[in-house]
């Protein structure tokens, strides 16, 4: 006696809860290994999942078992040449040495296996592996993983879907179409029969007639009755309101990163202005459909480079800031006209500026570029005390609070209240 | 006998199919004379069969780390094509549950059934290994006590605490198992009844073992104290259980579990080559007593003999592909070679089989499947003809040698001694090492002495100290581990905490 059991709609996530014990398990080595991705890819990919690599042998479990070495006597399939008290050399990398289980697959991987083990995990762990260490408040780290938003709106009816969405009128419709068309022969013969009857009726009376319009009314009593046992409403008759999703229609946003590459700007340094940028990408992502990054770096002069250069290529010389804002007021002007974009600046730096230019600065800054701009960010990230570049953008925050942000860095986990400021500003503005 | 029509010509499957499949093969298997517990047979997905194979195949089991770097490990070599997943898996319960996934064609189903529902399941009913050792009506019942209880105590001690006593014990699971005594089998309901009263007990049998009350004048005369444990003890996770002086009652229970699951996969790992090759031998015999019915198709065994002939493919030692001797093949062959024997023997085979050469196959087999294990199965049913097919040989490696010497081939002075070294190569005993509670220094530091009796020289592996680590966490007190030889020299020596190296000079 057998039984037979489909299983194939139960649950299919059966491991999900191990699977969050690994990742919580190896936590370190996964963060370490997601930093390493950070700085491999660019920031405009950085909203995806990935190939996770960590090494094998943090995740071992060790069990006793036999070494190299001792003596051994494998059988082995497969003979060809060898006769007894042949002797060869030892093959090099297993093979005769293996261990004493020659007959389990498994001998292989406790033998060597040493290579790593790499797994796939998904856009919304990655990103969480990510801002671990920056302290986002959990609502913020929500809305940032969150998918583009959607609208739904109405597209015609379906004949599936969830008995909220029934449509009462057209699945009634539905019906009465139906018993239309499938009791469409029993009402021909019903018309034919009544015509004989009507015939009949003017015929004179005899029995003969009496006794054929007797059957014919009960001809037509029978199929009157099985018009109606078509039933009235059926499953296919069904119709529902079918509602599809659409992204929001949203503008256009332009996001410049502007970064000092000066000799002052170690490297460590640039990481954390990497992960100021990658949030601010990240957020715009969510709140812009078609987002534009333009790099310019500086040191005394300004350049405009793709994201390779900017992050990794390194320069030295003094330093200039003004040299950036002029090129980045150039740009706007040239490419970004202030109707069609949304226009967002970050800024890093360490602070660091030569004496006469912090003045032109707020000059630039004033009159070509807060004009246009949604939001101005600058993030300095520096031990030390500030300079004369922070003194001469203290004036400017003092005037502009709304749209000109500034905070010093010490570590990652400072770089969240900057951003913070960009959000509360951002649901102000849609409330 | 009059044809009849085939029960299916296409590649798809539907359950009625598959209920005519299995009800035609059960009927044959039947005929055979193979008794089987009832079957379940679940159709489920590829994915499922991904968590079947994270959770060591069982339906249910409790939550763990190393389930779910099994399960990213599958699904990655598996959506990267690197593997391809079983076509089934197949649970020693009662009913024996057997696993079919959906993207199988009919013809696999088929051979799924006939290999699993018939195959291992009547091994599983058979066997004596598995009958002495599970109990298959309580194994699922006992899994879903296992897991609410250890979902308990994350909830009371902290998923931390669980998971640090479920590592350690996973390092030893291999050490939990009694290998002569007969277990009381296993029920859900009396396991938790008893709970408490062994908490009690438990903890009784410690303070006794940890008594500080001072004893009498006469009693107190330390020369004359006995060791502890007066012989040594294989079970380490029983010994550990019993008597850790400082486990919590709910962590000596899940050592208890741990080692309670390591003893019904016990019997498993000693009869791979046996319950592999019974199953093959069976979906070969019942799918082609199928064809002789009419019942399939030549296309159907087309399909069928190209599955069935990449299951049981040897790759020979030199091929790339070769991993060690395929199970499947070994025991596949032997199964078909002892029915040889019977029913054609040679003069060869009745000088070396006297006992079954020409006696009736199904009772011999039957005999066989019952009453053996790997080791001893091989050790009595190997033939020349089979060592001569598959072209064995014996190599003697020692490592203090530079040169590997091949001590025998498939020749008339080397059967034996091929024999006896592929029989010695499936025995628990040689291919793990042997490992026993030795002393426990009751009077002193509370320190535990495991002893390695090393056979053929063979020393331990490097990860050695991880374990020890494992074992301390448990013991809760200095844990040593040392190296014998028969002889009784002291080889090797690992401890933890590792002493300093000053003192090992």
């Amino acid at each position: 006696m057998s039984y037979i059991i489909d299983r194939r709609l139960n649950s299919k996530k059966k491991s999900a809860v191990n699977r969050q014990r690994f990742l919580r398990r190896y936590k370190k080595q996964i963060k370490q290994a997601v930093e390493e991705s950070i700085k491999k890819r660019s920031i405009q990919d950085m909203n995806r999942g990935g190939q996770i690599t960590i090494a094998r042998q943090g995740t071992s479990e060790p069990v006793f078992h036999h070494g190299k070495g001792g003596q051994q006597t494998p059988v082995y399939p497969g003979n060809k040449e060898f006769d007894t008290g042949d002797e060869f050399q030892r093959p090099q990398g297993g093979g005769g040495g293996g261990g004493g289980g020659a007959g389990q697959g498994q001998a292989s991987n406790q033998g060597e296996g040493e290579d790593d083990f790499s797994f796939s995990i998904n856009q919304e762990e990655f990103l969480d592996f990510m801002f671990d260490g920056l302290e986002l408040p959990y609502l913020v780290k929500k809305q940032l993983m969150d998918a583009t938003l959607f609208e739904t709106h109405r597209a015609g009816f379906t004949q599936a879907g969830s008995p909220d969405k029934l449509n009462i009128v057209r699945s009634l419709r539905a019906a009465h179409a139906r018993r239309i068309a499938l009791s469409g022969s029993h009402r021909n013969e019903i018309r034919e029969l009544k015509k004989q009857l009507w015939s009949l009726e003017n015929e004179p009376v005899t029995l003969e007639r009496n006794q054929q319009m007797h059957t014919l009314r009960e001809q037509i009593g029978v199929l009157e009755k099985n018009k109606k046992k078509l039933p009235f409403i059926d499953d296919f008759d069904l119709r529902y309101n079918n509602i599809v999703k659409t992204p929001m229609p949203s503008s256009k946003a332009v996001m410049f990163c502007i970064m000092d590459v000066s000799g002052s700007m170690t490297q460590s340094i640039k990481e954390i202005a990497k992960r100021f940028f990658i949030l601010l990408y990240l957020f715009l992502n969510r709140n812009y459909k078609q987002i534009e990054v333009v790099f310019v770096r500086h040191h005394t002069h300004a350049k405009e480079v793709d994201e390779e250069e900017f992050f990794y290529s390194r320069e030295t010389g003094g330093t200039i800031v003004s040299s950036a804002l002029e090129l980045t007021a150039e740009i706007l002007q040239e490419r970004y006209p202030r109707h069609e974009w949304n226009i967002y600046i970050a800024q890093a730096s360490d602070g660091d500026n030569w004496e006469g230019d912090s003045h032109r600065c707020s000059e630039l800054l004033n009159e070509k570029i807060l004009p246009l701009v949604q939001y101005f960010a600058y993030v300095e990230i520096t031990n030390g005390p500030h300079q004369n570049l922070w003194h001469e953008y203290q004036q400017i925050h003092d005037n502009h609070p709304e749209q000109f942000a500034m905070q010093p860095i010490e570590d990652m986990a400072d770089i969240f209240p900057v951003f913070r400021r960009l959000f509360e500003r951002k649901t102000k503005g849609e409330a | 006998m009059k044809k009849k029509q085939p029960i299916s010509t296409g590649a798809e499957w539907t359950f009625e199919l598959i209920e005519k499949y299995d009800h035609e093969i059960g009927r044959i298997a039947a005929d055979f004379g193979l008794d089987t517990y009832p079957n379940q047979i679940e159709v489920i997905t590829s994915e499922q069969m991904m968590d079947a194979y994270a959770s060591v195949g069982m339906p249910l089991n409790y939550h763990h780390w190393s389930y779910g770097k099994q399960f990213v490990e599958t699904e990655n070599r598996y959506k990267r094509g690197q593997m391809g997943l079983a076509y089934e898996i197949v649970i020693n319960s009662n009913p024996c549950i057997a696993y079919l996934m959906e993207e199988n064609t009919m013809t696999t189903q088929a051979l799924v059934i006939a290999h699993a529902c018939y195959g291992h399941n009547s091994f599983f009913k058979g066997n004596y290994l598995f009958q002495t050792w599970t109990d298959a009506s309580a194994i699922v019942d006992y899994l879903v006590f296992a897991k609410r209880y250890i979902a308990q105590c994350e909830e009371r001690h902290g998923i931390d605490e669980v998971e640090s006593i479920l590592d350690a014990c996973h390092a030893l699971m291999n050490y939990g198992v009694n290998r002569y005594l007969r277990p009381k089998p296993l029920t859900a309901d009396e396991e938790k009844e008893r709970l408490d009263a062994r908490e009690e007990y438990n903890q009784r049998h410690i303070n006794r073992l940890w008594n500080t009350i001072p004893k009498k004048e006469d009693e107190d005369d330390t020369h004359k104290l006995p060791s502890y444990p007066l012989e040594p003890e294989e079970n380490i996770l029983y010994f550990i259980e019993k008597n850790a002086p400082l486990l919590e009652p709910w962590q000596r229970e899940i050592v208890r579990i741990v080692r309670k699951i390591a003893q019904y996969f016990y019997p498993q790992r000693q009869t791979q080559v046996m319950n592999e090759g019974w199953a093959c031998f069976w979906h070969y015999t019942l799918l082609h007593q199928l064809y002789d019915e009419g019942l399939v198709n030549d296309g159907f065994m087309m399909e069928f003999l190209h599955s069935h002939t990449s299951v049981v493919y040897q790759p020979p030692f030199d091929s790339d592909h070769f991993s060690g001797i395929n199970p499947y093949t070994l025991g596949y062959n032997m199964m078909q070679d002892i029915r040889r024997i019977c029913e054609n023997p040679t003069p060869e085979d009745r000088e070396w089989f006297p006992d079954i050469a020409g006696s009736d196959w199904q009772t011999t087999l039957d005999h066989a499947m019952r009453n053996y294990k790997d080791e001893s199965f091989i050790l009595q049913f190997l033939s020349p003809h089979l060592i001569r097919e598959l072209k064995l040989f014996s190599i003697i490696d020692d490592s203090e040698k530079t040169t590997l010497r091949v001590s025998a081939i498939h020749n008339e002075p080397g059967y034996r001694k091929i024999r006896e070294d592929l029989s010695a190569q499936y025995n628990l005993g040689n291919r793990e090492p042997n490992i026993q509670v030795y002393n426990v220094d009751v009077r002193g530091n509370r320190s535990l002495t495991l002893r390695h009796f090393m056979h053929n020289n063979q020393p331990l592996a490097a990860d050695t100290d991880e374990v020890l680590k494992h074992i301390h966490h448990l013991w809760g007190f200095d844990v040593h581990l040392e190296s014998v030889t028969p002889k009784n020299i002291v080889m090797a020596g690992y401890h933890y905490p590792p002493k300093e190296k000053l003192e090992l000079y």
